[in-house]
């Protein structure tokens, strides 16, 4: 479903109906694989490339939809990029933002305070936090901080890099010369497991082993290095082969390629065929369409939206400049599109 | 949105039935509309227009450049002039995100010009140690909303280098920071700050905003081969593709010191800076085309801090009235400042309050961009009340 939603959603861009996505190809094992080894109430913190993780946490494809089309239902309020998702009621994700690595501690964070309330209720499921992050983001002083304090104060958190090979235009070979990410949790003191990201399988035991330590003798925190390769552009305002050749995609389209390895598992097990494929194919298509149609007539959430949120309650400033704003909106109609707006003027 | 040569290799099947509404504007706008680039006062579209601006003789070449390619030749010129002039930062060796650096890896070669990386403290903290050994590092910064890592190089390395070196007179003045900088409509929370303010409470570094691309490249080459001091380069990346003019082939440098009166005027001083002047231009159009005889001043700050205080001050000591326009958010922001400043020096003169049209205090949500910027309707409605006041 992801990378027929990645498809259909670059294409939506390219045709002005969104303003950016980012595709995750070549790497749905990691997140699928990973997210399903979890616990429900596990709290994930992540970078932006990580899609597969909300889809198998309970995002629906309304509220993929709702978010890319920016629409008054998008519980992220339609302040963030595409792509940029907030549902951590649903999924326990933390809403996404575009720096890198800021992350990372928050997990470690996260842990801690999870550590401490499990112990207090005595709970018999208790949760771990976990960090999403890429190899580029790993050169970021946050990966530093995170990793220390994690180790420092055993936190029960895992740590899942997805070393797909780029950092937009940077080759791994000038983003680090040491053994990966992996080689890094040593000199932490954390236990590391490098994983091939294209095999759903050995993600999803690896993910669940590093479940099971991370919260054993007061907790710990864990390293895993998933493998795999960035298939896609980094974005829909990059493209990719104005610094790689087309060519170094060929092993990861069949032969190092997560979906083509498990649909092939699948059918030698003759749990799956080319029949269901194309039916299945068919219909997430049109599923998809038809979320994003709807989504897009959708009204925009309300104006009031601008100044919500930036603190608890509105600030004796902010009150000041709603106000202008609404003499601006009212004295000026014919400058603001705000039926655009769930309540128009009347939603400010 | 900045780079569009990936064609889709088949159509969606549904046609659009609505437009993405966050990045235009009101079908029945009359003040409020997108801005012409190509018939912008601002921009020198005529040779004419360009040797005039930079007094250059007829032999003097010139060339058609967007501000991606004016910073790309100031970059060139820069290294060609000095062998120690480098670029780092992530993903420039390509050509950086937004093309700005553009052939100059294959130019200067993979020790001149090399992708950091992924750290804007380590770039930050690099760029000040190769300037304390006299090199001139120019360092970029992604996006201005990943400098933040890089504060504390910035903050308490960069600015009191030259300070706590004292007698030694050591200092990391070669190095200067570029970063694009402002809204573009879909940036959202992470692609459309403007933190040039927060450089300014800061005393020890020079902060620069290039309102156009031959203003880019005098001023780029003037912050990477003459100045003293690091200067933090702030470059407008709205105006990357749009901004197009004639700019003056060989180098050129201009000082970073002054503002400049773009449009004289008797009855209203609008100070600006980077995009925004664009609106304020669209909107004193408007305003002059409606009340007769009316002759507003719009200055461009570009030297944000430290900022030409007598060209503002002898500005609004004719006009009596002053309006200050930037993107960033109203509190504290730079207008702030001006305002102090104006009020304080110009108190008896003025025949209103100094007022101030800028971002609110939000953050720049994606769905809210346009209801956020200072946008034409806004700046149109402030000089009003000005003049009326």
């Amino acid at each position: 479903m992801d990378k027929i939603m990645d498809k259909i959603m670059s294409e939506a861009q390219r045709q002005g109906r969104l303003s950016f996505y980012m595709v995750s190809q070549g790497e749905e094992a990691i997140m699928i694989g990973s997210a399903a080894a979890l616990g429900p109430k596990d709290i994930i913190t992540c970078q932006y490339r990580e899609t597969g993780v909300f889809l198998q946490r309970g995002f629906t494809l309304e509220d993929f939809m709702c978010q890319l089309a920016a629409n008054k239902n998008d519980r992220g309020k339609s302040r963030n990029m595409p792509c940029h998702y907030s549902g951590r009621a649903k999924t326990g994700v933390h809403a996404v933002a575009s720096t890198l690595g800021t992350q990372i501690p928050h997990a470690t964070g996260a842990a801690y305070a999870l550590k401490i309330a499990d112990k207090e209720s005595g709970t018999d499921s208790p949760r771990v936090a976990v960090a999403y992050f890429g190899d580029g983001a790993a050169s970021e002083g946050d990966f530093h901080g995170a990793l220390n304090l994690a180790a420092t104060r055993d936190c029960p958190v895992i740590f899942i890099c997805r070393n797909n090979g780029y950092d937009i235009s940077t080759p791994t070979s000038e983003q680090y010369r040491g053994d990966g990410i992996a080689s890094r949790g040593i000199g932490y003191g954390i236990e590391t497991l490098r994983v091939d990201g294209t095999d759903i399988f050995a993600v999803y035991e690896a993910t669940k082993e590093a479940r099971r330590p991370a919260l054993e003798n007061g907790g710990r925190p864990i390293l895993l290095e998933m493998m795999s390769y960035r298939m896609s552009h980094h974005s829909t305002s990059d493209d990719s082969f104005a610094y790689r050749n087309s060519k170094d995609l060929e092993p990861w389209t069949v032969r190092d390629n997560p979906i083509v390895k498990l649909g092939k598992w699948l059918k030698n097990k003759r749990l799956w065929d080319d029949e269901m494929e194309q039916e299945t194919r068919a219909q997430i298509r049109k599923d998809i369409l038809s979320t994003l149609k709807a989504a897009e007539l959708e009204k925009k959430p309300r104006l009031s939206s601008i100044f919500e949120d930036v603190y608890g309650s509105l600030s004796q400033e902010q009150q000041v400049q709603r106000e202008e704003m609404r003499r601006l909106m009212t004295e000026y109609p014919a400058e603001y599109d705000v039926d655009a707006h769930e309540g128009g003027i009347s939603g400010l | 949105m900045w780079s569009n040569r990936f064609r889709p290799t088949c159509q969606l099947t549904s046609k659009p039935t609505l437009r993405r509404c966050y990045a235009s504007q009101a079908p029945s706008a009359r003040i409020n509309r997108k801005v012409d680039f190509e018939k912008t006062p601002i921009l020198l579209k005529t040779e004419k227009a360009a040797r005039s601006a930079y007094g250059l003789g007829s032999e003097q070449g010139l060339e058609w450049q967007n501000l991606t390619q004016a910073v790309c030749s100031a970059m060139s010129h820069a290294m060609k002039k000095d062998d120690s002039v480098i670029l780092f930062g992530e993903d420039v060796a390509f050509g950086g995100v937004f093309r700005c650096s553009k052939g100059l890896a294959d130019e200067f070669g993979a020790s001149r010009v090399f992708n950091s990386p992924l750290t804007e403290q380590g770039i930050a903290g690099f760029g000040i140690g190769c300037a304390a050994q006299g090199m001139k590092p120019i360092a970029e910064i992604q996006f201005a909303d990943y400098v933040f890592p890089a504060f504390d190089q910035i903050v308490n390395e960069a600015a009191k280098f030259r300070y706590r070196e004292g007698g030694t007179g050591q200092h990391c003045g070669g190095l200067v920071i570029r970063m694009p900088c402002g809204s573009v409509g879909h940036g959202a929370l992470y692609h459309s700050q403007s933190p040039e303010s927060l450089f300014t409470h800061v005393p020890g570094v020079r902060v620069v905003m290039p309102r156009s691309p031959s203003q880019a490249k005098g001023l780029l080459i003037s912050s990477v081969l003459e100045c003293n001091d690091p200067v933090i380069f702030m470059e407008p990346k709205t105006l990357y593709r749009a901004a197009e003019e004639f700019v003056p082939t060989e180098g050129f440098s201009l000082p970073l010191d002054k503002a400049e009166i773009l449009k004289e005027g008797n009855d209203l001083t609008v100070i600006s800076y980077g995009q925004p002047l664009y609106l304020c231009s669209e909107a004193i159009r408007t305003l002059e085309k409606e009340i007769k005889g009316l002759n507003i001043e719009l200055i461009d700050l570009r030297a944000i801090y430290p900022w030409d205080r007598e060209t503002i001050m002898k500005s609004v000591n004719k006009t009596g009235r002053a309006v200050i326009v930037h993107e960033s958010m109203m509190n504290a922001g730079v207008g702030a400042e001006m305002a102090a400043s104006i009020q304080e020096g110009a108190f008896l003169r003025l025949e209103a309050p100094v007022a101030r049209v800028a971002g609110w205090d939000v953050h720049p949500g994606l769905i809210f961009e346009k209801y956020n910027i200072p946008d034409i309707v806004r700046i149109y409605d402030a000089m009003k009340r000005t003049l009326n006041y």
